[in-house]
């Protein structure tokens, strides 16, 4: 603050509060949605306080879906997209570490094009390559199963190139002292590059957490059965045209639900997720 | 940038990339290539026969009007999300940038939405706007004006904008205020000091040394109203009404699954890997050249 303009921090905050309640609205109406039965939520205008059927529906639609279109329970489906996020995370941050690790830490024929080839998949996104990569799993047999949800999303050249930049930056005295030491290789990486990239990978886990709980396309093609949706998916299966006949008081307590596990890893790693997001564009 | 201090090993290297390149190699090269190659067939009807038909698949999209309109509606409609976000966040951020008092509990409340997935903040707006019992519907018959999107396509539009917007504005915020913090406050203190009030300071000092990370954001937000967007559109409109929300990657998935036209798809495929890697391009450009800077 350069000086003192009590009417400019005033209009600050006035801004600040009205974007908050504007971005949050769409939640709070979601929220109160998931809390009344259906008819009333029919009547026009619904109402705009929480009503009582709180437990009731997040009951049923945790243990029995909808009693209509989709009849898998949002918990399986919630397990299944815990699943996806871990396994997606973890195993992005598994084989980007130990590839950056030989890129940066060995020279040997071909290194360059290696890290070329990884970092072209960059610029494919799933959602331009969708039908042949549908194919390639499909013929490989992989269809509803959590290997064919996780698999293919799990190369990943962001991660593979924010180690690879985080690794650049670690002292060569360290590799050096690990030499004279008589360490090898695999013992310099568990010993000092591992510990030493301990916020990076908690950097790295919050943002793919959320890319791999969040994914769309990939499992709305795979996943045919209903014991393999996701929550995102399932909330996409319970909307059926015309606006009457959706239950959409259980899809918003499945909205709540499916949005809840992201959101708190967002509020409660913020500090690793803001590092994440800022560094894995650079 | 390469290190003095390596390793040597004649096989470990090759082992430990091994896990990246197997699965790169058969979810991405394979597919892409089987996606070049499909965009030179014609497969029948049934799929039971292929015929090579060279660039035909190419010439019949850019003859096809519903793709060249594709076209136009992918470029209105990342211009809109791009320019309201990036205004939106812009304006957000410099009032963040300003406040003492709160800061921290302002930055928690305004960047959960990003942990939302695009499918489900579709479905959160679609509720609003819902054409029989959308809170936001009612709101807008009370004043007069007649809203169902699934009859009008410029309201559709209207609806996807405004969920893909509000996803996207945590991300634009968090960039704009590191942004922000990274401009010296010398500068700004001495343009207070020769009597430059809080409007000229950011006119003159803030907005030029905010531009490269605006211009950042416009690359990365092009990106994601092209690609990212796809849950959005498939929660809500699903390309309806009539086209109007059918943006180039929602028809690649349509044609290719929904209507099987697999030679049409897979052209279509390559010339969206064609536009991802310009813009790509355009980005690491510029990211050089900040490097430097």
């Amino acid at each position: 603050m350069v000086e003192n303009r009590p009417w400019l921090t005033v209009m600050s905050h006035a801004v600040l509060i009205a974007g908050i309640l504007v971005i949050s609205f769409p939640l709070y109406v979601t929220f109160v949605a998931s809390t009344h039965t259906l008819d009333d939520i029919l009547k026009v205008p619904m109402p705009l306080l929480p009503g009582d059927r709180l437990w009731e529906n997040y009951w049923q639609v945790l243990t029995a879906g909808t009693s209509k279109d989709v009849t898998a329970p949002v918990g399986r489906m919630m397990f299944n997209s815990q699943v996806m996020a871990l396994v997606i995370a973890f195993g992005k941050i598994a084989i980007s570490i130990i590839a950056s690790f030989a890129i940066v830490y060995f020279r040997f024929p071909l290194r360059n094009f290696f890290f070329w080839m990884i970092f072209v998949t960059l610029m494919l996104p799933v959602e331009v390559r969708i039908i042949p990569t549908f194919k390639v799993v499909s013929d490989l047999g992989m269809i509803n199963s959590y290997v064919g949800l996780t698999l293919p999303l799990i190369a990943s050249a962001t991660a593979t190139f924010l180690l690879r930049q985080f690794f650049l930056t670690v002292p060569e005295e360290l590799a050096e002292a690990a030499r004279i030491d008589g360490a090898g290789p695999m013992r310099f990486f568990w010993d000092v590059v591992l510990p030493l990239s301990k916020t990076s990978i908690a950097a790295l886990f919050v943002i793919q957490f959320i890319y791999g709980w969040n994914q769309y396309l990939w499992p709305l093609l795979i996943t045919t059965d209903e014991s393999m949706y996701t929550a995102v998916i399932g909330i996409k299966r319970m909307i059926v045209t015309g606006d009457a006949l959706t239950e959409w008081n259980l899809v918003m307590a499945t909205a709540v639900l499916a949005l809840l596990p992201p959101a708190l890893v967002v509020l409660f790693m913020q500090r690793w997720f803001v590092k994440g997001l800022v560094e894995t564009e650079k | 940038m390469e290190k003095r201090v390596v390793f040597r090993s004649a096989w470990l290297p090759y082992a430990l990339v091994a896990p990246q390149i197997a699965v790169t190699l058969v979810f991405f090269f394979w597919p892409a290539v089987q996606a070049g190659w499909y965009s030179f067939q014609l497969q029948d009807a049934f799929g039971e026969r292929t015929q090579f038909v060279g660039l035909a698949n190419f010439a019949a999209l850019f003859r096809d009007s519903n793709y060249l309109h594709s076209f136009q509606i992918t470029a209105f409609f990342s211009v809109m999300v791009a320019g309201s976000g990036i205004a939106i966040s812009l304006l957000l951020a410099a009032m963040a940038d300003r406040v003492i008092r709160g800061a921290l509990a302002y930055r928690t409340l305004l960047i959960w939405p990003y942990a939302v997935a695009s499918a489900v903040a579709g479905v959160l707006w679609l509720f609003l706007f819902a054409p029989s019992i959308g809170i936001i519907t009612f709101a807008l018959r009370s004043i007069g004006i007649n809203w169902d999107w699934v009859l009008q396509g410029n309201q559709a539009m209207l609806l996807v904008v405004i969920a893909a917007t509000w996803k996207q504005i945590s991300y634009n915020f968090l960039f704009f205020v590191a942004g922000l913090q990274s401009i010296p406050k010398s500068l700004i203190e001495a343009a207070a000091i020769d009597g430059a009030g809080p409007g000229r300071r950011f006119r003159t000092i803030v907005l030029p040394l905010l531009s490269p990370t605006a211009f950042f954001l416009l690359v990365v937000n092009i990106v994601y109203a092209f690609f990212d967007t796809f849950g959005v559109i498939d929660a809500t409109t699903q390309g309806g009404p009539a086209g109007a929300t059918q943006i180039l990657v929602y028809k690649v998935y349509y044609d290719g699954v929904k209507a099987a036209d697999l030679g049409g798809s897979s052209a279509q495929s390559v010339i969206l890997m064609v536009i991802v890697i310009a813009l790509t391009v355009v980005q690491f450009r510029y990211i050089e050249r900040k490097v430097q800077y």
